[in-house]
């Protein structure tokens, strides 16, 4: 007998006193839990995730269409940067108003090479406001997971209020398990030592979140 | 699981030896009371957290009551989007399997993710024999590795050690390992955590074999679910060209709309966070992102004995977020490693003597590691009734009777120590049954109790050495009543 068998075997004796009628999993498990917390305006729930992002020290950015490529363009100016990672399907607009050396993610690019680049530009596939994440799909205008995790610098841009969702339950609806996801909360941080929070052990210590308005630049 | 710690003291002994610790106690306390207080201020955030624990523990329930047909529709799932699934019974089997599939790799080295599962079986040790060396990544667990330590706590193995203990391990160590501490190391945090950074970015970078546990696994879809803060997780979950996750067979829920729940519970429960910094989750192998390769190995390593246990089952629910350890007034001062187990803390004391069974010294008094106050059920985000279990485990130990072990019925014979305390039962299980003897006995005892000693003599001395003897009364009840009331009820 081979270990899966045994394995499920144990299992099934193990459950003897499960009776065959057991309620089925969709009466099993009650959804009386919210959909989302509180009642809120869209521009409430915008508001919302910039507060939570600031709250876990991501850097939080407004703007709409016209002055994204600007923004961006001081962002990796005032950082320094002299190289960004570009993922493949990135709108080429978002660039254009910066000289910084683009670096495109092939598939052959070590992460040594990943290791050497400045920053990364990237889009998302959701935002959810309640606990301030962004979430990431792998789409062509996000590229690879390694690519916005090697750099030190990650500037992602949100669109708003199409890609924003009130709660964890509105994401996961939206998401595709099929796709690799990294779900991103604030900057990376440790609280191992003596649970003093520390922004950065290995992924970017710098996350700038900027929030794309449509026509007009939002209030601040 | 494996004998990791093999020769550990009883939980009393080993207790009595870390409350005298009193740098270990005071790192404890700050700890477990700064995250206590930042935990409820997490939870009182979401106004439905009554319905998300409900909803929590009816998923999990649900799966383990039918666990068979959830294990084999993960298989399935995670086998369409290209992994592999193993199958490993118990410990050795697993590590056998590890250990093999980096081989064939051809690599002599891999970068992990913090993980109990391999904690539980001992996989770093089982490879090293082999002649692989295993790159513990997480911060915690880096300092536990070069500290040549044991963690002391399910989410923050290194919350025994304070700053300065922490400069002096790194200062000391990682030269042995790679990449040195730099010269004049303080022991800020910042710094500490730079000097993590710098250490472990050479291993990530060069890795080609990752390995990992995994907080979750769908089996509708196959999504495996690693939810962490550092990006270590991700680095070794996306950088090598193998991933090889090894999982207990209880972490499976049934449909991707579950982890809706368990994204709201278990950051606020763990880290009081409303979300970790970083979730990552993958389904099978995705062309040119991330692992070629990927294995999943489902470990069972006592699971199923568990399981088997009609009230101790619940334990399985368990989705390791640690929040009844900084709770637990007994965890607070003893310390993790007083239980001998991965798994310390409340849900130690009932899972280790379940997935080990109670035959050692350790795992017949982990039951009793605890004061029964309850802390632990009121903050356990799927409802683990732990002081129920802990009850249903003392009578097992106590009474022996039938468990299953690796698959197997056995009878337990009751446990050695609790002699006298089955004899004084049985003698007043006597004495109520002959109302004529109870009555002398209890004349007897009032007219000597000047006599009484104030401590038991025998296998009582343990008992009244931390206890007051009650005094007996002058008078028995029954002879008060007689004399007060002349056994009539009174005027009525």
């Amino acid at each position: 007998m081979n270990s899966r068998e045994r394995i499920l075997g144990r299992v099934r004796r193990a459950l003897a006193d499960v009776p065959r009628d057991d309620a089925p999993y969709e009466q099993a498990v009650s959804r009386d839990y919210a959909r989302e917390h509180g009642q809120r305006s869209v521009a409430q729930t915008v508001e919302l995730l910039a507060e939570n992002l600031a709250d876990y020290r991501a850097i939080v950015h407004r703007t709409d269409a016209d002055g994204l490529a600007g923004l961006i363009a001081g962002l990796l100016d005032k950082r320094g940067a002299a190289s960004v990672l570009v993922p493949p399907g990135l709108d080429e607009g978002w660039l254009a108003a910066t000289g910084v050396t683009r670096v495109a993610d092939r598939a052959e690019s070590t992460p040594a090479e990943l290791d050497r680049v400045d920053s990364v530009v990237t889009a998302c596939a959701v935002a959810i406001a309640e606990t301030g994440t962004i979430v990431l799909d792998g789409s062509p205008d996000q590229g690879r997971r390694r690519i916005t995790l090697v750099p030190d610098h990650h500037i992602c841009v949100v669109r708003v209020p199409g890609q924003v969702v009130s709660s964890v339950p509105q994401g996961i609806e939206r998401l595709d398990p099929a796709r690799p996801l990294t779900w991103i909360s604030g900057p990376s941080a440790t609280s191992d030592i003596e649970l003093d929070r520390v922004e950065g052990v290995h992924g970017p210590r710098t996350l700038e979140v900027v929030l794309v308005g449509q026509g007009r630049i939002e209030s601040t | 699981m494996s004998g990791t710690y093999l020769g550990m003291p009883a939980f009393p002994e080993a207790a009595r030896e870390a409350v005298g610790n009193t740098t270990l106690r005071g790192n404890l306390r700050h700890a477990t009371h700064t995250i206590r207080a930042k935990r409820a201020t997490a939870v009182a955030e979401v106004s439905d957290w009554a319905e998300l624990r409900e909803a929590g523990k009816r998923i999990k329930d649900h799966t383990l009551r039918h666990l068979d047909r959830y294990l084999v529709r993960l298989e399935e799932s995670v086998t369409a989007a290209g992994g592999v699934v193993h199958w490993a019974a118990d410990a050795d089997e697993a590590n056998e399997i590890v250990t093999q599939l980096v081989k064939m790799t051809g690599e002599s080295e891999v970068v992990k993710v913090k993980s109990m599962a391999t904690q539980e079986i001992g996989l770093n040790e089982a490879l090293e024999a082999e002649g692989i060396r295993a790159y513990e990544t997480d911060l915690a667990e880096l300092i536990v590795q070069l500290g040549k330590d044991r963690p002391s706590h399910i989410l923050v193995p290194a919350i025994h050690r304070n700053r300065g203990e922490i400069r002096d391990i790194f200062a000391r160590e990682m030269s042995e390992w790679g990449r040195p501490a730099p010269e004049g190391l303080t022991d800020t945090p910042a710094e500490l955590a730079e000097a993590a950074r710098v250490h472990l970015r050479e291993k990530f970078l060069r890795a080609k074999v990752g390995i990992s546990g995994a907080n979750f696994m769908v089996a509708e879809t196959g999504t495996l679910v690693v939810v962490e803060s550092e990006g270590n997780g991700r680095m070794c979950l996306t950088l090598p060209e193998t991933l090889i996750s090894v999982v207990g067979i209880e972490k499976i829920v049934p449909t991707w709309r579950d982890l809706e729940v368990f994204l709201q519970t278990l950051p606020r429960s763990s880290t009081a966070e409303r979300m970790n910094p970083y979730t990552s989750t993958w389904t099978g192998t995705t062309g040119g992102d991330g692992p070629s390769t990927f294995h999943l190995v489902l470990l069972d390593n006592g699971r199923t004995d568990t399981l088997a246990d009609e009230v101790g089952r619940q334990a399985l629910r368990c989705i390791r977020c640690s929040a009844c350890l900084n709770v637990c007034p007994v965890y607070e001062r003893a310390g993790g490693h007083a239980y001998g187990s991965v798994y310390p803390g409340p849900i130690g004391a009932i899972l280790s003597p379940q997935l080990r069974g109670t035959g050692s010294e350790i795992d017949a008094s982990l039951p009793y590691a605890s004061s029964l106050c309850g802390a632990c059920y009121e903050v356990c985000p799927v409802a683990i009734d732990i002081p129920e279990v802990l009850v249903h485990l003392r009578e097992r130990v106590v009474q022996g009777g039938e468990v299953t072990r690796e698959g197997n019925k056995v009878v337990l014979r009751p446990a050695k120590g609790h002699a006298a305390e089955r004899a004084a039962m049985r003698a007043a299980r006597w004495a109520f049954t002959h109302p004529g003897a109870l009555r002398t006995g209890q004349r007897t005892a009032s007219r000597t109790r000047r006599f009484h000693p104030r401590t038991l003599p025998g296998p009582g001395r343990a008992w009244s050495g931390t206890r007051e003897l009650p005094p007996v009364p002058a008078e028995p009840f029954r002879d008060w009543w007689q004399r007060t009331r002349g056994g009539k009820d009174g005027d009525r």
